[in-house]
């Protein structure tokens, strides 16, 4: 068997997995052992299954084609003049680039002309199933695999295997009836419902089986089908607890925040079906078996095209060809030929013009429905009421599903976005970034210090993508996916001890929860880019690394704004590390601050520990790379293979330029210098942290005072919620209240007087019906009685006088027949 | 009248018996106040008819040998016998009950359903 059949089915089987565990547990949940505790073993083992499918297609990948680490490659045969085994269109026309490329350019595009595919391996597009055929357009289930699929496969189910293995600790509870304090009914005492163990299960299983089909979505169309269900499934468990109102409404804010971007996302999508003309990602056969270029191949000539004539890189589909009438027109209407030639051509420019609009706008729409997802800047208020879910949720949320799913889209479509949609992506993600950041500094909410940390970091990784740096971006989306499931979930294990998310209350745990301590204490180290510069380091220093790198790189090459992202990347990372260090001080050192709380503190079970050692130790090696004869093995050269063909590097609009990613590493002013940039940012939010939190020197409660303002304002999370309270939700509430007055005031009574009318007139048809109708009838029945009254006295009852009455009759019948009778009668 | 009984035995005679049954039935009917009496008038004036019935249907007495009705005068009075079963039948049944609740089969006094 080759690889292209034997990924699809291994990957297939791994996607489809929990879906038969959601639909088996939908169907016979409640009756899977005690309380449906047969449910957590099914839906852990459909996923724990997953995850050796994902492995084993991984392996089966890795081995067809090993991973190269790009710039030890570059640094190897840099002398013999190739350039990179990096993406050979990459030969950026940047300026950097071209300082970098230059002595090498000629000799490398010699090796490597632009097109083929060096390093590259093909990705796989495989066509399962028709749902619909509608003229040209094709609606079906299909798969497009690469690395990037392969990789995501194993971190998602990896990550939720863990999680399914922690829950099943951690919603014990479920097992039985269950009594919620936080939820009073009307008659003043607390609620108590059923355990819906099997439930959260359910919900889990479809959870995985939506995020793995948006990962192995082939077409836009599935892509959006599996988008809406991994939305519907944040919805369900975020109001797990439906009965709580603070849950209910933030599934609510969730779902609706979310269709906001949704709304950009659909216009997106249709701009490229407009434009493109299919579904398909990769290329496929159409019905009469003619391989058609799917988006990426349509997008990727348009960019070598572009580059060859000159001119706006836009597939041919989205230009409005004049047409030979349109032409004969223009022609006509100019004076002399070297006129009518010179219209045209600026009217084919202007078509094109519009075409690369067209472009844009697909590019941003498709944002749009990530920024709902991941959170983004304005977008990013649905994230931490999203808390409300059980802590395996957020966990799920966090790391490996709905945020990430966000992210990978705009991995997935990189090759679609223009670089002006580059620029806004990187905008957004520098904001974000830095502002959810500042509010996590003043969160006392264990969990909503690691939302905020959550959206910081897709901040980042948009932010990384957005400059360019494509494997950064995702690489940070592996790393922080592993450490963010690790911290959320040993919050988890914090909260199922203390029964508390207030960190106020906490404080002093390191000996009682020594396990989880310890596991955090990684999270966070990791999560600061902890390690020692140049040499080795936790998986987070690698990705932050990247980033950092590429952004300077960008800065560099855009002296006039570039700076603003490298700083607000960097003050991020300083601050990151700070409000970490925050967190893990006060939860685990110092001095109890309840005595009540500390006391009942005891360290988890070994379910829910145990996924938090293996996250841990994903969490410290996720960044390295194993050098094995003919492979790199880790993650980054992994993804590299994925690397879109042709991306914005090098690419130059006015006033941005675009270099290209692996100069961040061969170059070694920039590499260092990040390096040594975000280990002093780090080590500085962590000197930070240490002084107010851990030993003590000074008081947080003075700074709190001194800077009561700033402190004022990010506790409020800069007045996100009231500004949207303002701006949205009130005006919303007014217009609503409107129409429900002129619902209530003009439709309403409109209904009401016609429905008096109405009885009023049926009124006066009822005294008809009585007067008129009903008498005649009953006149005619008492008519009938008083004959029938008289006629009662014929029946005497006495036999023998009615056979004589028969006899007599019968004789009276004969003689009159006998003397009326003529033969006329017979007929 | 004297005709009849110089000429050989043909329908019109059959008819006269089946008048004196049927006339018979009639008075036992009318006259009786026992109920079985008044149910074997009954029978008498049912095979009165019958007997009307097959004079007419059948082939001997017909002049030329050829009867107007032919074999369905015979039926029509096979209908009429097994009619008459029936209904005698039923009509035991109902002298029986009669019995039963009364202790009498006097039809005079069977008149408590009278209007």
């Amino acid at each position: 068997m080759v690889l292209k059949d034997v990924l699809p089915i291994l990957l297939a089987t791994a996607w489809l997995l929990p879906l038969a565990s959601f639909a088996l547990i939908v169907f016979f949940g409640p009756r899977m052992g005690k309380a449906g505790r047969g449910a957590g073993l099914l839906a852990t083992g459909t996923i724990i299954t997953g995850f050796v499918l994902s492995a084993t297609a991984l392996v089966c990948w890795i081995s067809e084609y090993p991973p190269q680490q790009p710039e030890l490659h570059a640094a190897a045969q840099g002398d013999q003049g190739h350039q990179a085994a990096a993406d050979p269109g990459s030969q950026g026309h940047g300026l950097p680039a071209e300082a970098a490329a230059e002595p090498h350019e000629a000799d490398a595009e010699a090796a490597h002309p632009p097109g083929e595919a060096h390093a590259q391996p093909e990705p796989i597009t495989y066509y399962w199933y028709s749902l619909g055929e509608f003229g040209s357009l094709q609606v079906a289930v299909s798969f497009y695999i690469d690395s990037l699929t392969i990789a995501m496969f194993c971190m998602v189910t990896l990550i939720a295997s863990c999680i399914h293995v922690y829950s099943m600790g951690y919603m014990h509870e479920e097992l039985e009836d269950v009594t919620d304090p936080l939820v009073t009914l009307s008659s003043g005492r607390a609620f108590t419902r059923r355990g819906r163990y099997y439930r959260f299960f359910q919900y889990l299983s479809l959870f995985c089986f939506s995020m793995l089909g948006l990962v192995i979505a082939g077409n836009i169309a599935m892509v959006f089908v599996f988008w809406e269900l991994v939305g519907i499934c944040s919805y369900l468990l975020i109001g797990f607890y439906i009965e709580r109102k603070s849950a209910s409404n933030a599934a609510n804010k969730a779902f609706i925040v979310n269709r906001v971007g949704d709304f950009g996302m659909i216009i997106g999508l249709m701009a490229v079906w407009t434009g493109l003309g299919t579904f398909s990602f990769g290329d496929y056969q159409d019905q009469q078996d003619v391989e058609q270029p799917g988006i990426f191949s349509q997008v990727r000539m348009a960019r070598e095209a572009a580059a060859e004539h000159g001119g706006l890189p836009v597939p041919q589909g989205m230009i409005e060809l004049p047409t030979e009438a349109e032409i004969e027109q223009l022609a006509l209407a100019a004076e002399t030929p070297e006129k009518a030639e010179e219209n045209i051509e600026a009217e084919l420019d202007r078509r094109q013009r519009r075409g690369y609009w067209l472009l844009m706008i697909a590019g941003l729409g498709i944002f749009c429905g990530c920024v709902g997802k991941s959170a983004q800047f304005p977008l990013h208020v649905w994230l931490p009421d999203a808390m409300e879910g059980p802590t395996p949720v957020s966990a799920l949320i966090h790391a490996a599903t709905m945020v990430a799913a966000g992210v990978y889209l705009v991995g997935r479509f990189y090759p679609v976005f223009t670089p002006e949609v580059l620029l806004v992506i990187a905008c957004v993600g520098c904001i974000t970034l830095f502002m959810a950041a500042t509010i996590a500094i003043t969160a006392t909410d264990i969990k909503r210090v690691l939302a905020y940390s959550t959206v910081s970091q897709l901040g980042y990784m948009m932010l990384a993508l957005g400059v360019g740096g494509w494997v950064a971006g995702l690489f940070h989306l592996f790393t922080h996916a592993i450490f963010k499931a690790l911290l959320f979930l040993c919050s988890g294990s914090v909260i199922h001890a203390c029964h508390t998310n207030e960190m106020p209350q906490m404080g002093g745990l390191l000996k009682k929860m020594p396990w989880t301590a310890g596991t955090m204490l990684v999270g966070c180290l990791t999560i600061s880019g902890a390690g020692i510069p140049l040499i080795v380091g936790l998986s987070g220093y690698y990705s932050k690394d990247y980033i950092l790198a590429q952004a300077l790189s960008f800065q560099q090459a855009n002296p006039q704004f570039g700076w603003i992202f490298f700083y607000a990347a960097a003050i991020g990372a300083a601050i990151t590390a700070c409000y970490m260090f925050r967190m893990w001080y006060m939860t685990f050192v110092g001095p109890p601050r309840d005595e009540h709380v500390h006391q009942h503190a005891h360290e988890s079970p070994k379910l829910m520990y145990v996924p938090l050692v293996i996250l841990a130790f994903f969490a410290v090696v996720g960044g390295w790379n194993l050098w094995l004869p003919g492979m790199d093995l880790g993650i980054e050269p992994l993804l590299e293979q994925a690397r879109p063909a042709v991306t914005a590097e090098g690419a130059s609009i006015p006033a941005v330029t675009y270099p290209a990613e692996h100069i961040s590493h061969t170059d070694h002013a920039i590499h260092y210098g990040a390096t040594w940039i975000a280990f002093t940012a780090a080590l500085i939010g962590f000197l930070f942290a240490t002084v107010f939190y851990g030993v003590r020197k000074l008081d947080p409660e003075d700074a709190r005072r001194t800077f009561a303002p700033i402190h004022h304002f990010l506790l409020n999370k800069w007045w996100f919620d009231e500004l949207y309270w303002l701006v949205v939700v009130r005006p919303a509430l007014l217009i609503s209240g409107w129409i429900a007055a002129v619902d209530k005031r003009g439709i309403d009574w409109l209904a009401d007087n016609s429905a008096r009318v109405v009885a009023a007139v049926s009124r006066l048809d009822d005294w008809i019906d009585r007067t008129f109708v009903d008498a005649l009838i009953d006149l005619i029945a008492a008519g009938t009685h008083a004959v029938g009254l008289k006629l009662r006295v014929v029946q005497t009852g006495n036999l023998r006088q009615y056979v004589m009455l028969i006899a007599v009759g019968t004789v009276a019948l004969f003689v009159l027949i006998s003397l009326y009778w003529n033969y006329a009668m017979a007929g | 009248m004297m005709d009849l009984l110089t000429q050989p035995v043909g329908v019109a005679h059959y008819l006269v018996v089946g008048a004196i049954l049927f006339a018979s039935g009639v008075v036992c009917m009318a006259a009786k106040r026992n109920a079985l009496g008044v149910l074997m008038g009954i029978e008498l004036v049912l095979n009165g008819a019958n007997l009307n019935f097959v004079a007419f249907g059948s082939s001997y007495l017909a002049p030329g040998g050829q009867s107007t009705i032919g074999l369905d005068g015979q039926l029509m009075a096979m209908f009429v016998i097994v009619l008459a079963a029936a209904e005698a039948a039923v009509a035991l049944a109902i002298a029986l009950c009669y019995y039963n609740s009364h202790a009498s089969i006097d039809v005079d006094r069977a008149n408590e359903l009278k209007g």
